[in-house]
């Protein structure tokens, strides 16, 4: 068959000379490349002691945002749901009451909020989609979990919590 | 029969039909959108200006053109007629000022509104409208009022289309509620506190072309695009009973009427069947309705089994398309 990327190479058998039968040249040119790599720099870090850098445009677990006043902003508009590629979000809406005007910013809000951390795969299409400013992928990993319901998180743990930070990328919901 | 030519395609009509309903018996991408023509409503048309098109010859006689560009839903055509909609750059224009116009005063809340994802002046945005507003001043708003239980006013959506009066004056049997006040105060109201209540008044909802008149007992129940819309039909001794019933699983959330591609209504039905009938039980359900390819109610997730409408949008962003 004809080679596609030319950099196949045809197996031969034949008898091995004296010096490959000794195999030390093979030995120690494997050893040289060992002890090249002592005077490299490493590149493994001390995870839970050193932290890396996030990128700017990192994804991990979503927030939904309350605005200056500390109303939600969500409106369960339903766009990151329809936006969602895993299906990973569900929303039951109501309607505001009186007396509730100073917790949520429209007419309408999410009663319930779910996003399914085992299906949502942090494409931030629900971030996109959304009109009303309200969900945000912040820099926090997504934390692991033994219990797979613990995994659908509701606005417990979605909401930021009232007075904390508004930037959406630097806010840390679980850091001390 | 008499001839006329619509955008090149030649077709013969009854005399005194009018532009948009010959644009209609050819079909296609041709035909005007209309805000407030409503083929079901006599003396309806006429006040949105959507269905604008140019009139390049008036008649065989009188091949002259017309001077400005006419209301389709409200010209007869002639015999030899020729218009143009959108193969004329003009007429494009035109709607794309009209679109405009009536996105004056409408407020932006798409994201709270039950009518979104089968709204005609978001479809007619979407197509003929610009991305932003040039308008700066406050837009209107009205003091709430509320017209019963079932269904829902917002005024500051209305584009006074008038369609929800001439339902109440030909489909019911009395009307409560009017235009009251003139120019930008015009409002939609029942004057002295009243409750829009008989047999078929709930049909001022899928007459609606805009979320001022919805549903109340499917208020932010669900948006549209998360229900399925199945054919569903019951023994009703009022009205017709085949409705449109809108489904999650084995639950009713809402029901209409069934509506034609042009989101005009088949067949009115009454109260009974729109509001009280909320089970499963009470319904016979024949089948997944179609759904416009390319509305956004195609992007829920329920395509498999569904037959879409209009082939021809093929590629419009269908998942199953893909």
């Amino acid at each position: 068959m004809h080679s596609l990327s030319n950099r196949s190479k045809v197996v031969v058998k034949k008898e091995m000379t004296l010096t490959e039968k000794m195999y030390l040249p093979a030995i120690l040119g494997g050893m040289m490349i060992t002890i090249k790599h002592f005077f490299k720099r490493k590149p493994t870090i001390q995870y839970p002691e050193q932290k890396r850098e996030f990128s700017k445009v990192y994804r991990g677990r979503h927030i939904l945002k309350r605005d200056e006043q500390g109303r939600e902003n969500c409106t369960a508009c339903g766009l990151c749901a329809v936006a969602c590629p895993a299906e990973a979000i569900s929303i039951v809406a109501a309607e505001r009451k009186k007396g509730e005007e100073h917790l949520y910013r429209e007419e309408k809000y999410a009663k319930t909020y779910e996003i399914n951390m085992l299906r949502c795969i942090f494409c931030g299409l629900c971030e996109e989609a959304c009109p009303k400013d309200a969900v945000y992928l912040t820099e926090e990993l997504a934390p692991a979990n033994f219990d797979r319901s613990n995994f659908i998180f509701g606005k417990d743990k979605l909401v930021q919590p009232v007075g904390t930070s508004a930037h959406p990328k630097t806010y840390k919901p679980y850091k001390k | 029969m008499i001839k006329v030519t619509i955008d090149g395609v030649e077709t013969e009509v009854e005399p005194g039909t009018t532009i948009l309903n010959a644009a209609r018996q050819i079909g296609g991408d041709l035909v005007p959108p209309a805000m407030c023509y409503y083929s079901k409503l006599k003396g309806s048309g006429g006040k949105c200006r959507t269905c604008l098109v140019k009139v390049s010859a008036g008649s065989a006689k009188d091949p002259r053109p017309m001077p400005k560009l006419v209301a389709s839903c409200s010209t007869p055509v002639q015999d030899g007629m020729v218009v143009q909609n959108i193969t004329s750059p003009e007429v494009l224009e035109a709607r794309k000022g009209v679109v405009e116009f009536l996105l004056i005063n409408h407020p932006l809340d798409c994201p709270i509104c039950d009518q979104a994802g089968e709204c005609h002046l978001q479809d007619l945005a979407f197509e003929h409208g610009s991305a932003k507003t040039r308008y700066e001043e406050e837009r209107r708003s009205f003091d709430k009022i509320d017209i019963g239980s079932k269904i829902q006013l917002h005024m500051t959506r209305c584009i006074l289309c008038y369609r929800c009066v001439f339902t109440a004056n030909q489909i019911t049997n009395e009307r409560v509620h009017g235009v009251l006040n003139r120019g930008d105060a015009a409002e939609i109201g029942t004057y002295i506190e009243n409750v829009i209540e008989n047999d078929f008044s709930g049909n001022v909802i899928d007459v609606c072309p805009v979320g001022a008149l919805t549903d109340k007992t499917f208020r932010f129940k669900s948006r549209v695009w998360f229900v399925k819309p199945m054919y569903a039909h019951r023994n009703c001794d009022k009205c017709c009973g085949k409705t449109t019933v809108w489904m999650k699983g084995d639950e009713v959330f809402r029901v209409t009427a069934r509506k034609d591609q042009y989101g005009e209504v088949e067949d009115f039905i009454c109260n009974d069947c729109r509001f009280d009938k909320k089970l499963a039980s009470d319904w016979t359900v024949e089948g997944p309705a179609p759904i416009q390819r390319n509305s956004v109610q195609a992007q829920n997730k329920y395509l498999q089994g569904i037959k879409v409408d209009a082939p021809k949008n093929i590629g419009y962003g269908n998942i199953s398309d893909r």
